[in-house]
């Protein structure tokens, strides 16, 4: 095993329960437990929980923290309520992504932002070195924070019937605390599976307690492995797949999270400039013919000349097809194109499609 | 503990083969199929392919990854386990019945490259 791997609050219960532990993001996760596909059908027909005590918490306080928020931060928390969620990236000046987050709005005084395991150190330092002139305190909160993730259709029941916590009135990006247990708990309706679900930060024990539980329900234990292949069939982005330093928001496809009628905020003139310009590539679907598999980085061809190359590829669980996205090269990024995918020695024809290989089944 | 028939041969990288005259079947190991997990794909090479020993001619695929094959002999494929294409699974479900291909091999002697069951069961244990 890797050296100076994390782990997080819930590592001894992962290891008793027999999973498949991989390094991820710094952190020593579980992949699976069962297998990837009981675990990605328990998620999309009934709930399952996933530990994600991995992701990173920073807490943005004081007068100036909305100014700065909307400095750092693409979508526009402008006049929400609070309670509200956004979802958006960090970017550089040149339109690169730094990461991409959740923003929760506790009030106009304070946000609590979300960030990628293998991002935190990153994120931190450019969060503080973009705070000069701004009255803020920021904390990285990610070492105090354990935090599951209850997915599925029957999460709301299982929130309710076996934790307790009464969640049936927080709407789909909204979040309440809860004094539980005499600490603060957050919980948001929220999730990465395209299911109905939850996300619960705590403390560590509180974190232990719920998995605990949870698991003397019978709720199934899911792995990293079936959180990939749950986004990836709604057409969420994974940092470091489809979002990098070298992506941008917009070539990305994720346009509709940068406000670009906002004021000002970090890479706005890169990204307006893009926007107006046209992106040169984009990340697109493609549907493959057979049952070859693309995976990340293998290269999209047309005519044998190299067009892109996939950024993430399954067989998908839920449908069967093998699917994919990609970062195309305009023009051949438009709907309907046929393209080929190579994949070891051959190639495979495919087609440019929507980047969503199966419908979202949100409650809002 | 993984199964390992005493009557074959095997490639460190997780391959068996039974060799027949000069007809050699080759497949992956229970070993393999274990580590691998649901195994949804299988890219077969096709009849009249020369494939190389230590060469890959194939791979196996799990929902997460994809895992070369490396051919343990040296020759022309004759037969290739077409059942493999619609029922992937069978791997999983028996390894050593559901063979992948059989060679016809060009230098018989190259088994002795290979390692006896009891060897291969070193390596896994590793």
């Amino acid at each position: 095993m890797e050296e100076n791997l994390i782990k997080t609050c819930l590592h001894d219960r992962h290891v008793s329960l027999g999973a498949l532990m991989s390094p991820f993001g710094g952190f020593d996760m579980p992949i699976q437990y069962k297998g990837i596909t009981e675990e990605h059908n328990a998620v999309r027909q009934e709930v399952g929980v996933f530990d994600v005590s991995h992701m990173g918490e920073v807490r943005v306080k004081g007068p100036d923290a909305y100014k700065f928020v909307s400095h750092i931060f693409v979508n526009d928390v402008t006049d929400a309520p609070d309670g509200q969620i956004f979802y958006g990236m960090m970017c550089y000046e040149n339109g690169g992504t730094v990461d991409d987050l959740l923003v929760y709005k506790v009030n106009d005084e304070e946000y609590f932002l979300v960030i990628n395991a293998s991002n935190i150190e990153k994120d931190v330092k450019w969060i503080l070195g973009n705070s000069e002139g701004f009255n803020v305190e920021i904390a990285d909160q990610s070492p105090y924070y354990g935090e599951v993730a209850i997915q599925g259709p029957k999460a709301e029941e299982t929130m309710e019937n076996v934790l307790g916590i009464p969640v049936k009135d927080i709407a789909f990006y909204n979040f309440k605390t809860f004094q539980l247990d005499g600490e603060e708990v957050i919980v948001s309706r929220t999730g990465y599976t395209g299911e109905d679900g939850f996300e619960v930060y705590g403390s560590h024990a509180f974190t232990q307690k719920i998995w605990d539980k949870l698991m003397e329900a019978g709720v199934q234990p899911c792995g990293l492995g079936c959180r990939d292949t749950l986004r990836f069939e709604v057409g969420l982005p994974l940092y470091g797949d489809e979002l990098s330093a070298d992506i941008t928001p917009i070539e990305a496809s994720l346009s509709m999270f940068v406000k670009l009628d906002k004021p000002e905020f970090i890479g706005k003139e890169a990204l307006a400039l893009q926007k107006a310009e046209g992106a040169k590539r984009r990340i697109v679907g493609l549907e493959l013919e057979g049952n070859a598999i693309p995976r990340h980085g293998y290269p999209v061809e047309v005519d044998g000349i190299q067009v892109g190359e996939i950024t993430t590829g399954y067989r998908s669980i839920s449908t069967g097809k093998s699917v994919a996205m990609a970062m195309i090269n305009k023009p051949f990024d438009k709907l309907g194109t046929k393209v080929e995918v190579r994949i070891r020695k051959k190639t495979f024809p495919a087609t440019v499609v929507k980047k969503r290989f199966y419908d979202k089944n949100y409650k809002k | 503990m993984s199964k390992i028939l005493d009557d074959l041969r095997y490639a460190d990288s997780h391959e068996w083969v039974k060799l027949e005259g000069d007809i050699a079947t080759v497949g992956i190991t229970d070993y393999a199929q274990h580590a691998l997990g649901n195994i949804v794909y299988v890219d077969m090479p096709e009849v009249g392919d020369e494939v190389s020993q230590g060469e890959d001619f194939g791979a196996v695929e799990s929902v997460k990854a994809a895992s070369d094959l490396l051919s343990p002999v040296s020759g022309e494929v004759v037969e290739i386990n077409e059942s493999l294409e619609d029922e992937p699974e069978l791997l999983n479900q028996d390894a050593f019945s559901n063979w992948i291909m059989k060679v016809k091999v060009s230098d018989p002697s190259e088994i002795e490259n290979l390692l006896d069951a009891a060897a291969y069961a070193k390596v896994c244990e590793e």
